[in-house]
């Protein structure tokens, strides 16, 4: 084994935490240091717009491990410690509980919510404590508007509609986008959203918003004046590499990584913060889906462990929303239109209708979505997802 | 070894029977199946693998 004997990993979510899991599962008998800035144990994210926000879950069952689970790794877990700065030549992380040098360092800081700036009341979601101040808002609010048209828009309308609240989703594009997939899915989530009762002002530009008795108004270009007693943001996110401004580490959007997830020498970042080189296109790309944080964080602790290249995994990323679930896996084109697994017109289809839709470029299948689709067909139309070229270091 | 599965937490994404379809399967609403509580050789390194990738943890490799 070619280990060195401290790994230390910034940022307990799931990338952090599989990457130190995958360590021991690897043989790694080295130190273990995870630094996580909240006061929480880790837990899971995806379940914060969905089971927690909509009360199935209590704030436990979102957690990563038991008690028993976290000894097993023999992890030195430092929670509440913010990560200040880091220093490439000397190999030693600044955090708000002091210096932790390392030998290897892995970065999974993620990402964080952009406020938006004429509506900065509005409420975001990143983290337990963002949830279940939502969850608690909901449960009292009579007309809820929910800013963004991207995929967590799409969930939060879905669960205030679940709370039987009014719910106005704003979206400044003229379409809906999920994830990976983009726009592709517009038409289908338009009417998702309409047959399930959620009023749509998509292509609206906010002017402003203004504090109104009892909540928000919120100020349309088109003139129109939107009163809400909560408003939620979900207009994308920032990777978190402020801490690391002042290091040596090359960052653009996102911590610039080569095919492999390395940074530097001994030091690799995983997840929402990190831009690794796209096996296609050769450009740095980030991926801010949660099997891709689970996946990368997998290839970079076997080839920390074995010193070989891993290989980049496919986005795959998962929603459901008003009960229907939509899955997506490999890579999507905007402009070329999905077509159903049958080659029939996929956009056609109503929101009832369960489809696989591929993503096709030059005969083959690059990308595959599932919209309540069967299991076993979703599957076996993702096993001829052409994946991506064998990877070496650079 | 032995693979539980916590059906009450699976999300239906699927990894597990893509990764390890001698060891998992989904139901007609996507839900992990169990097919060997005790896989052995390719199978146990499969069914690993499955628990790695889980997007919602929902499958524990424990040595009995």
């Amino acid at each position: 084994m070619t280990t060195a004997p401290r790994v230390v990993i910034v940022g307990a979510s799931v990338g952090g935490v599989t990457a130190a899991e995958t360590l021991r599962q690897e043989g790694f008998s080295g130190e273990i240091v995870l630094i996580g800035e909240e006061r929480h144990r880790p837990y899971l994210r995806p379940p914060l717009s969905k089971q927690v926000l909509l009360g199935e879950w209590e704030p436990d069952q979102a957690s990563m491990h038991t008690p028993a689970q976290a000894d097993e790794l023999d992890m030195d877990l430092r929670t509440s410690c913010e990560a200040l700065g880091l220093d490439v030549g000397a190999r030693v992380v600044h955090t708000s509980q002091g210096d932790v040098p390392y030998d290897e360092l892995i970065i999974a800081t993620g990402s964080e919510p952009r406020r938006h700036p004429l509506v900065p009341q509005a409420l975001v979601l990143r983290t337990m404590d963002d949830s279940l101040a939502l969850r608690d808002g909901l449960r009292a609010a009579h007309r809820v508007g929910v800013i963004g048209a991207g995929v967590l828009g799409s969930e939060i309308a879905s669960a205030a509609r679940k709370y039987g609240v009014d719910t106005l989703l704003v979206g400044r594009s003229a379409l809906l986008t999920f994830g990976g997939v983009g726009a592709l899915l517009s038409s289908r989530l338009i009417r998702l959203h309409q047959e399930n009762g959620v009023e749509l002002a998509l292509g609206s530009d906010i002017v402003g918003s203004e504090a109104i008795r009892g909540g928000t108004s919120i100020l349309l270009a088109s003139g129109r004046t939107e009163p809400v007693d909560l408003v939620v943001s979900m207009i994308g996110a920032t990777p978190r590499t402020q801490w690391l401004d002042s290091s040596t580490l090359r960052i653009a959007d996102g911590v610039l990584c080569d095919a492999v997830g390395q940074a530097a020498p001994g030091i690799s970042a995983v997840g929402d913060v990190a831009a690794w080189e796209d096996p296609f296109t050769g450009k740095p790309a980030r991926v801010e889906h949660q099997s891709n944080a689970i996946e990368q964080a997998v290839a970079v602790a076997v080839r920390i462990v074995h010193g070989e290249p891993g290989t980049q995994p496919a986005p795959f990323f998962w929603s459901e929303i008003h009960g229907t679930r939509i899955q997506a896996y490999g890579w999507f084109d905007p402009v070329r239109p999905l077509i159903s697994a049958e080659n029939t017109d996929g956009e056609s289809a109503g929101p009832d209708t369960a489809a696989v839709l591929l993503s096709q470029d030059a005969g083959q299948v690059r990308g595959v979505v599932g919209w309540n689709a069967p299991p076993r067909e979703f599957r076996s139309a993702r096993a001829a997802v052409i994946q991506a070229p064998a990877l070496a270091p650079s | 070894m032995g693979v539980v599965v916590q059906r009450d937490a699976c999300v239906g994404a699927g990894q597990c029977a893509l990764v390890a379809p001698d060891v998992f399967d989904q139901d007609d609403d996507g839900l992990v199946l169990l097919l060997q509580s005790d896989p052995s050789g390719t199978d146990l390194d499969a069914a690993t693998k499955a628990a790695r990738l889980c997007p919602a943890r929902a499958i524990t490799v424990t040595a009995l």
